[in-house]
């Protein structure tokens, strides 16, 4: 199942996609077109936990060498919107970029889980899209939130995918194209940490909870996004998060 | 239990969201250690933005939660913390308004294990279940005419370890507020610790960690080692 929140005719709506194509059917009922609602992160979220070079590519294209540990940054709920947002780009800096992950949703409590049973605590899936504007780089936990944590930079969506509808998490294409053009590819097989292990991991330590989420990393690719682009963030069979960048005027800045 | 949370400030405009940031090397004497090694690699200079972390929802305590000190580890370092509770949505805000976007003031125990970097320490250290408690509840902002000269005194096993004042900030609350909100909207119920001083205060297990801060009261927890 692909289930939505979505904002329509004055209300908050779960929804779920109908057959016919681009259309929505909300849990009362109607039958909306997806270009006549506002898409939301289609979860209730909760601690956002995001990983850095956890492809393979990507740690190479940033010059970075081989870990011991996965990782592993936070992110606050400031920073979502969901499918079709839009997230502005400061006049100022000269390099932001997107970055397609896979993320990986909580549905069971996880409190010292092992790698065995890791899955079971996954309820679906989605497709994140999570920004940085690399200008913003300091050497302080890194990276920093002024980096990662800006408004608008965790775009999640457009799905909640079911676990139970994904085959093999750990072998799905991903892709990036900015304005129709494609500059990242790439596949969750080539994970550094990979799902079970994550779970395990962070479980050590911290209490997961539904709702929870992980960001998966992302492969190499990274490009610099211009106010006006649209880039759209594919993940096979859970679908197209669209997202588009804005300058500062549209924020009254 | 450690990993749920459950604050008991549900009543407008003191419910806390659970979303909880801290601010690091916000106070004078936690830059004064780091000395020179601030401007050395792998930092290369002292932060210029805020520097800002997130305790996570599985890390919030209340005042009286015995918190945990996992299995191995002799002891944990204190982050005394001034929490600003924000009222109202607080985005790109001026100076001179930032404290209108404040509804009280909460103590933050920003409790981590031991470690000497800041570069890109592991969330292990910082994020564990039970390692941020708050309270012992919301002072009201009007009962705090003065954010920026307020003391904060730290007791561990009834012996006063720590004290020092939020005069000494790198950036004062209005500041920080104003620099934060720059870059990522508060909401109401958001909780920004401004800052420890350092070095900071250990406890082991066995032994209460007591913060104190006048107007506001006093944040109690008994810290335990965990069961193996």
């Amino acid at each position: 199942m692909r289930r939505a929140r979505v904002a329509y005719a004055g209300a908050i709506h779960s929804a779920v996609a109908h057959e016919e194509a681009n259309t929505l059917l909300l849990a009362d009922g109607r039958r909306v077109a997806g270009t006549d609602v506002v898409w939301l992160p289609p979860f209730e979220v909760g601690t956002i936990i995001a990983l850095g070079l956890n492809y393979a590519d990507h740690a190479k294209e940033l010059a970075f060498n081989a870990q011991e540990e996965p990782l592993v940054f936070l992110k606050g709920p400031g920073s979502l919107i969901g499918h079709r947002g839009v997230t502005r780009r400061p006049a100022d800096v000269k390099f932001m970029h997107y970055e397609c992950e896979l993320a990986v949703i909580i549905g069971r409590r996880a409190t010292q889980v092992r790698r065995a049973a890791a899955m079971e605590h996954v309820a679906g899936y989605c497709i994140a899209n999570d920004y940085a504007i690399r200008d913003y780089l300091e050497n302080w936990y890194r990276p920093n939130l002024r980096v990662k944590n800006r408004d608008g930079g965790t775009v999640l969506g457009p799905w909640f995918v079911d676990a139970a509808d994904v085959a093999d998490p750990a072998n799905l294409g991903l892709r990036t194209s900015v304005n129709g053009k494609v500059t990242q590819q790439g596949n969750t097989r080539d994970l550094i940490f990979d799902i079970p292990y994550l779970i395990e991991y962070l479980s050590s330590f911290m209490t997961l909870a539904p709702g929870d989420v992980i960001l998966t990393g992302t492969p190499e690719g990274v490009a610099n996004v211009m106010p006006g682009d649209e880039v759209a963030c594919e993940i096979d069979g859970l679908g197209r998060l669209v997202n588009t960048i804005a300058a500062d005027g549209v924020f009254g800045r | 239990m450690a990993g749920i949370c459950t604050i008991p400030f549900d009543a407008a405009p003191f419910r806390l969201s659970g979303t909880v940031y801290g601010t690091l090397l916000n106070h004078r004497s936690a830059l004064a250690e780091l000395g020179e090694k601030a401007s050395l690699p792998p930092y290369n200079a002292p932060p210029r933005a805020p520097v800002l972390y997130i305790k996570p929802r599985n890390t919030l305590a209340i005042s009286g939660e015995r918190i945990e000190i996992p299995a191995g580890m002799p002891d944990l370092e204190v982050g005394a913390c001034l929490g600003v509770v924000i009222g109202r949505t607080a985005c790109k805000v001026s100076v001179a308004a930032a404290l209108d976007h404040v509804a009280g003031y909460v103590i933050v125990n920003d409790v981590s294990v031991p470690h000497d970097t800041f570069y890109r320490p592991s969330i292990r250290l910082k994020a564990r279940d039970g390692f941020c408690p708050l309270g012992p509840a919301v002072a009201r902002r009007s009962a705090i005419a003065e954010p920026d000269t307020l003391v904060v005194r730290t007791y561990v096993a009834g012996v006063l370890v720590q004290t020092y004042t939020t005069t000494d900030l790198v950036r004062p609350v209005a500041q920080l507020l104003s620099d934060v909100t720059e870059f990522m909207t508060l909401g109401p119920g958001d909780v920004l610790a401004v800052g420890a001083a350092r070095p900071s205060p250990r406890v082991r297990a066995g032994e209460i960690v007591d913060i104190q801060i006048d107007g506001i009261g006093t944040l109690s927890n008994p810290f335990a080692a965990a069961a193996l």
